[in-house]
């Protein structure tokens, strides 16, 4: 078996993934190599989940029973675990929604409907980047559309990383918002943030990180980033589905106005007006995922236990070894950065010109899990002249025995329709 | 192997050498895409009276999508509209099976190459693949011919 160093022992890891045993197609092992999709879950978030139902459940921030506050205290307890988690300076910064999407959505309507200085109107500018997840580029096109306000972004460079040349010019006076991602879930790119948040601090513009493929994957400081806001999931780093996290400055969180209206988000209520909870739960309209933020807790205490430097080691690694064997694969053409320089375990790449679809469906058949098409993220397909990419992305439990695995597979696919 | 299924020769066939692909001369034209997969397709359709005298086509996709589009040139150019929309009502009726359907003499019949398809209905992620060059000729049609006669016919 291939040892590189700084590899987990997955083998101890991959006991706590029951999903990671099955077969499919009758007989073949699982290789799960869609993990910038979504992770799979441990036994420990798992277990947390089944025993929050059966011991706890209630509804939160309501009833004086027991089960309401203990229900209360878990959610409550999970929302310090993620502050913890990010390095926030407040717990009353993290915000839960549903995924990374309505916690970008949110911001954009926050600033929608916010009166000066942050508002977003017909005189004032977004800027996003091509490289943006479709979830960081509608809700920007809506707020545009709604506003005015001009849509701006940084191209790409033909291997795969921000074009920064006219930073000066993208980002200037009138822009008031800066959304970009993180790592990127098509190229695997990891972006530049301070040359981006000291630009935007020169001209007083809100920076948004989306970290959806980062928090998963590495130790996530906000503190550090510099951001304004920050966003991700927690279905890819090991949680449920159905819990996100938007973190806030609590200034901006104070200043902002609520989004969503409804039960939790109030002070007083009247038929004439209302006043508003403090942040967070003035952006927690309705009963909250509540399950769901527990079952998120559970998953970073079983990250923070093996560590996100380790995990952050492991995947580059794993990377390294990856696109120096995938691009041993004739016709195989690594679309993003080509080394595991600055960038994350996602790797996209086309196969001569062997439809994604078709190289998946090959892949699948032999067990192999991996994402195919345009990745929710089409104008980078469209900047690199291509229909769609086969994307393979790796987690704590991968290991360099499934990379090669999908090397082999790679072969099957160009004899099959060579 | 469950993949042959899937892949027939004759779809595979079809792939490589597509029938009647490029755009010509055409009474209307449709742009459909399959948005989980980014396949595209560019499809006009050339009647005269109720007779299907082209098919033409441009797009990107999988071979599933490629090859139905070539297979959909083959077995639709020179009908009659009232066979054409039988082949056509025939052939998603197969793909919508989940693979339940074994073609008989009568299905392959009317469908010729098509039936090659039946393997690939098994696969619900890739139903629409099949489907899309088809999708786009009913709507092409329905635009030629005005939408509210195409529709009568077709119900």
């Amino acid at each position: 078996m291939t040892q590189l160093p700084g590899l987990l022992d997955t083998e101890a890891i991959r006991k706590d993934f029951p999903v990671l045993d099955r077969l499919v197609h009758d007989d073949k092992k699982l290789v799960y190599l869609d993990n910038a999709a979504t992770s799979q879950k441990p036994r420990q978030v798992l277990d947390a989940l089944s025993e929050y139902y059966e011991r706890y459940n209630a509804n939160v921030h309501r009833g004086v029973h027991v089960l309401a506050e203990e229900a209360t205290a878990l959610y409550e307890g999970a929302r310090d675990k993620v502050a913890t988690f990010i390095n926030a300076p407040s717990r009353d910064e993290v915000i839960f929604t549903k995924n990374a999407s309505e916690s970008l959505n949110l911001v954009a309507n926050m600033l929608g409907w916010a009166d000066e200085p942050y508002r977003v109107d017909h005189e004032t500018e977004i800027v996003i980047t091509e490289m943006e997840h479709h979830s960081n580029i509608v809700p920007w096109q809506l707020l545009s559309q709604r506003t005015g306000a001009k849509l701006k972004w940084f191209g790409l460079t033909d291997d795969g990383r921000l074009d920064l040349s006219n930073i000066n010019e993208v980002i200037n006076e009138k822009t008031k918002i800066v959304s970009f991602v993180l790592v990127s879930n098509i190229l695997g790119t990891f972006n530049p943030v301070e040359a981006i948040v000291r630009r935007a601090q020169e001209v007083g513009a809100l920076v948004l990180i989306d970290a959806s493929q980062a928090a998963p994957h590495m130790p996530l400081d906000v503190q550090a980033l510099q951001a304004d806001f920050v966003a991700f999931t927690g279905h890819k780093m090991c949680g449920p589905t159905g819990i996100g996290v938007l973190w806030g400055r609590q200034e901006l969180l104070e200043d902002l106005p609520p989004f969503l209206g409804g039960g939790e988000m109030i002070e007083t209520v009247s038929m004439h007006s209302s006043t508003y909870a403090p942040a967070p739960h003035k952006f927690e309209a309705g009963t909250p995922p509540i399950a769901q933020a527990v079952g998120l807790g559970a998953a970073i205490d079983y990250l923070s236990a093996i560590g996100m430097e380790k995990i952050a080691a492991h995947e580059h690694a794993l990377t390294e070894y990856a696109v120096k064997r995938l691009q041993e694969v004739p016709d195989l053409k690594i679309i993003g950065p080509t080394t595991a320089e600055d960038r994350g375990a996602a790797i996209s790449f086309t196969l001569g010109d062997i439809h994604p679809h078709d190289v998946g469906q090959v892949l699948d058949e032999q067990g192999i899990a991996v994402r195919v098409g345009h990745h929710c993220a089409r104008p980078v397909c469209l900047r690199y002249g291509i229909p769609a990419t086969t994307r393979a992305s790796f987690y704590l439990y991968s290991t360099p025995g499934e990379i090669d695995a999908l090397v082999e597979g790679l072969e099957h696919v160009r004899n099959f329709f060579g | 192997m469950k993949l042959d299924s899937m892949y027939q020769e004759v779809i595979l066939d079809h792939y490589k050498h597509p029938h009647g692909r490029g755009l010509r001369d055409g009474d209307a034209e449709v742009h459909h895409v399959n948005p989980t997969c980014g396949d595209e397709i560019t499809l006009r359709v050339k009647y005269e009276g109720s007779q299907i005298t082209d098919v033409s086509y441009e797009g990107q996709g999988c071979s599933i999508s490629q090859a139905s589009a070539s297979v959909l040139n083959e077995l639709l150019v020179g009908k009659q509209l009232a066979e054409a929309q039988k082949i056509q009502e025939t052939f998603l009726e197969l793909m919508q099976s989940k693979g339940r359907i074994e073609p008989d003499d009568a299905m392959e019949e009317i469908l010729e190459d098509a039936v090659a398809f039946a393997g690939v209905s098994k696969y619900p992620a890739r139903v629409k693949c099949a489907l899309l060059s088809w999708m786009a000729w009913k709507d092409a049609t329905a635009q030629a011919l005005g939408e509210a006669d195409a529709e009568r016919k077709t119900a």
